[in-house]
């Protein structure tokens, strides 16, 4: 073969070319073909009969959800893979597509996604449309109308979702379901009642029994408009009219409550508010700017707490490297002596806390710290009972050592190696100079061991930054502020504090947790950033 | 300190020679106090290993029983671990396994891919490429956990098999964050293999995935096994997005699970928690240990726990 598949590119093709160029594509492909082998060949089509499969189905789901833009997205990365793998050439496509596809997907556009939640007001109470949101608000206030006529109905299953049969005053059968109002329909008539519609199973009273909430909980609408009210059984049996005390007017864009009279109106905040400020939840998602981000810099019940995590996040993270690498440093001079005997068996022992899982960790130190039972209390405090994980100061501290438990070795491993890495003969010169022991320490051993520890002590200040895990194993980030409208503690750093304000408790606040997380993203980027500029990476790139 | 002959201490070491005796002193001010701070060291990072393993033989035990080091042995709280439906400790087991073996499989994989382009063929954009990889490590995956769990439950109402409350879910949101991280160590790693190894493979008729599978993959194998196992090791412990994307008790991994566990019933079912503890850790442990040599290589190359 004279000319390399790998390395060259294709000769740009002026019009003469074109046959040339088609010819040394075909003999590109057939050496292509020849040298993957059969299984390759099989493995590649399957994956790709598969990957189109997939994708075929979720489009066409997508589109029965009257979605348009996800499926035409899917529609064309599909047609890409395919091009990609069956087009011969494209060798570089060929090793980076599965790769760019996770990265793509998985990590660019969840960040980008990060940014636009952290511009909403995403959360429990604003998670859906505003149609959603109209519909269950008129839902859930629903009273039972006085007077009104009682429905003889039956409930009916199909494909596990439960509809009324009613018969009317005049007598005839109507069936209507959650998603769709009551329309007539033929049905078996039996003592003067509808009792069963063709293709659906009609519920006994023991069935009824067994699904008591659902048939509880089923809200038939009686006609296309949400204001006309809703049938709803208590018993199985009977069925009466139900009026929402919201009144919902499509015109104004306003809800008003018949009972007390106060209007409520969309002023654009993602909920309706009445003049005096009172919202009705749940509200819907829109786009509130930077309000998340000024809330988080200004509103008090949120700031203070904020900066005090961000600071203590600053801190934990320098105080954990710091102790770690002291220890770590320490132990690794003390063992590095040659008269020193059993080095070895010292150092597996050593070792073996970086080899616990870390959450476990937490997870045990959680248990020797506990105040009433713990064995460090216990043991090493005669039973007195020191609140280790409940005291503000306490709990840092107990973080802080179980920290330096498990990151000292870390810092052991590398410290031994960088200085063993220190050339014999700078130490031999600078004895024959006259230092002391701790003059070289100081003036040689250190810098030099510096120069190759630095970057590492960046990255493990980066690691400590997000430590989630032994923070929130661990303390849970408690003791909690009294005086804070989030659910942050004393000892929570920036990450846990935002796993916190999304999934931890009744209230969710994703916009404001991605407000948050995109704060922390800049932080670690710019850290990142500098430890990526001291170690000059850039330059090496070839 | 005073001047130390080291090459005769050497010297005499290798031969399995005695040192001569040194007068007690003598020898507590050259090594002794090493030794008094090495156990000191010993009893700090082993106390808690020693006392949960106790703790998992002390049957029926609570946190309080557990403060008598060895006082019972008994294997009843293992096999207690796995009869409690509440909390299914061997499907958990399992999940951790399959979620850790398939991504760091996967890792290894599209990383290698990824790396080989790199370091081989020249094309547009190739330079590009590598500036995007270096400026997407910078950004955690881990901080995107809320985008990610909105992700998912989008994906759940088109493929519930991959979404929520998946574990293939879970893989590819792993899946995602691997080639950022990974793939500069590898890419250094394969610029040390000279190019001649698959010109020569060329010349003799090898097309690229041969050369990629057959030659290159089997040169390459200490730092695959190195960035296989500290994904491994990495997915094993991962709490946060396990957490956000497992819902169901027997679909979560032992870190969801087990913090569950403990928060749930903390002080009364200690010993169990404490067996569950050390089966759960046999196997990182085992790893971690028997590779020492080369994870501590991949250490000093970059990575952290």
């Amino acid at each position: 073969m004279t000319r390399p598949t790998v390395d060259e590119e294709r000769p740009a093709g002026g019009a003469a070319d074109k046959a040339i160029l088609r010819r040394q594509r075909r003999a590109e492909a057939y050496s292509e073909a020849a040298g993957v082998g059969w299984k390759v060949w099989l493995v590649k089509i399957a994956s790709l009969a598969v990957i189109d499969a997939l994708a075929v189905y979720g489009i066409f789901v997508l589109i029965a959800q009257e979605n348009w833009l996800i499926p035409l997205i899917l529609a064309m990365v599909v047609v890409a893979v395919n091009l990609v793998y069956l087009t011969p050439g494209l060798l570089p496509a060929k090793y980076l597509t599965p790769g760019i596809l996770f990265l793509l997907v998985f990590q660019v556009f969840l960040i980008v996604y990060t940014i636009y939640v952290s511009l909403t007001n995403f959360g429990s109470g604003h998670n859906s449309s505003k149609d959603d949101a109209v519909n269950a608000l008129l839902l859930q206030s629903q009273t039972r109308v006085e007077d009104s006529v009682a429905y003889p109905v039956k409930v009916l299953e199909q494909g596990g979702e439960f509809f009324f049969l009613v018969t009317d005053p005049d007598g005839e059968a109507l069936l209507g379901g959650a998603e769709e109002p009551l329309g007539e329909v033929d049905a078996q008539m039996g003592g003067g009642q509808a009792v069963g519609v063709e293709g659906y199973s009609t519920l006994d009273f023991g069935s009824i029994l067994a699904n008591q909430d659902a048939v509880a909980a089923l809200a038939v609408p009686l006609s296309d408009d949400p204001n006309d009210g809703f049938l709803r059984t208590t018993d199985g049996s009977t069925a009466y009219i139900f009026i929402s005390t919201l009144e919902w007017d499509p015109a104004a864009d306003t809800m008003t409550n018949t009972s007390t009279g106060v209007v409520y109106s969309d002023i654009g905040t993602g909920a309706f508010t009445a003049e005096d400020g009172t919202e009705l939840l749940p509200g819907w998602q829109v786009n509130v700017g930077l309000d998340n981000y000024v809330a988080a810099f200004t509103e008090q019940s949120i700031r203070g707490p904020f900066l005090y995590v961000l600071i203590w996040t600053f801190v934990f993270a320098i105080l954990s490297v710091a102790t770690t690498f002291a220890l770590g440093l320490f132990l690794a001079i003390v063992f590095n002596d040659p008269r020193m005997k059993s080095k070895r068996f010292y150092r597996v022992i050593v070792i073996l806390p970086y080899a616990f899982p870390g959450f476990l960790t937490a997870l045990v130190w959680a248990g020797m710290f506990n105040q009433d039972f713990g064995i460090i209390n216990q043991w090493f405090f005669g039973g007195a009972a020191i609140p280790w994980l409940q005291d503000p100061w306490l709990a840092k501290i107990a973080i802080l050592t179980v920290n330096l438990w498990l990151g000292f070795p870390y810092m052991f491993l590398v410290c031994t190696g960088a200085i063993q890495s220190i050339p014999d003969d700078i130490l031999e010169a600078a004895k024959a100079d006259g230092a002391g022991a701790w003059g070289i320490f100081r003036l040689i051993k250190f810098p030099l061991l510096l120069v190759s520890v630095a970057p590492l002590l960046i990255s493990s200040f980066a690691f400590n930054f997000n430590n989630f895990v032994l923070v929130y194993f661990l303390t849970q980030g408690g003791p909690r502020f009294p005086d804070a409208s989030i659910n942050v503690g004393q000892t929570d750093i920036l990450i846990s504090m935002v796993y916190k304000v999304a999934f931890v408790g009744s209230e969710r606040d994703y916009g404001l947790a991605s407000a948050f997380s995109v704060i922390i993203f800049i932080v670690v980027g710019t850290i990142s950033w500098i430890a990526f500029r001291q170690t000059k990476a850039l330059e090496e790139l070839n | 300190m005073t001047a130390i002959d080291y090459a005769a201490v050497l010297e005499r070491d290798r031969k399995g020679a005695k040192l001569p005796r040194r007068p007690f002193p003598k020898w507590f001010r050259e090594t002794g106090w090493r030794h008094l701070i090495g156990i000191a060291v010993l009893l700090f990072a082993i106390f808690p290993l020693v006392y949960v393993f106790s703790a998992s033989l002390n049957p029926g035990g609570t946190l309080l029983t557990a403060n008598a080091l060895f006082s019972n042995v008994s294997f009843e709280s293992y096999f207690a671990l796995f009869q409690d439906p509440n909390y299914p400790y061997a499907a958990w087991w399992t999940n951790t396994l399959i979620v850790g073996l398939a991504t760091s499989v996967g890792t290894v994989f599209l990383c290698a891919l990824a790396a080989y382009a790199f370091s081989r063929m020249r094309f547009t954009g190739r330079r590009f490429g590598l500036l995007t990889l270096l400026l997407v490590q910078m950004f955690p995956q881990l901080l995107a956990f809320v985008a990610i769990f909105l992700l998912m439950s989008a994906i759940s109402d088109v493929f519930p098999a991959l979404g929520l409350n998946s574990l293939i879910g879970l893989i590819m949101v792993y899946l995602g964050g691997a080639l950022g991280v990974n793939t500069y160590l590898m890419y250094g790693f394969f610029n040390t293999v000279p190019k001649e190894i698959d010109e020569a493979a060329k010349i003799d008729g090898a097309g690229h995935a041969r050369i990629f599978f057959t030659i290159i993959l089997r040169l390459v194998a200490p730092i695959l096994a190195v960035i296989g196992l500290l994904s491994f090791i990495g997915t094993f412990g991962e709490f946060v997005i396990a957490s956000v994307i497992l819902i169901d008790p027997e679909k979560q991994t032992l870190a969801v699970g087990l913090f569950q566990f403990v928060s749930n019933a903390q002080s009364k079912n200690w010993s169990v928690f404490a067996a569950g503890a050390v089966l759960a850790a046999i196997l990182p442990m085992a790893l971690f240990l028997s590779l020492q040599r080369f994870i501590v290589g991949g250490l000093t190359a970059g990575s952290v726990k």
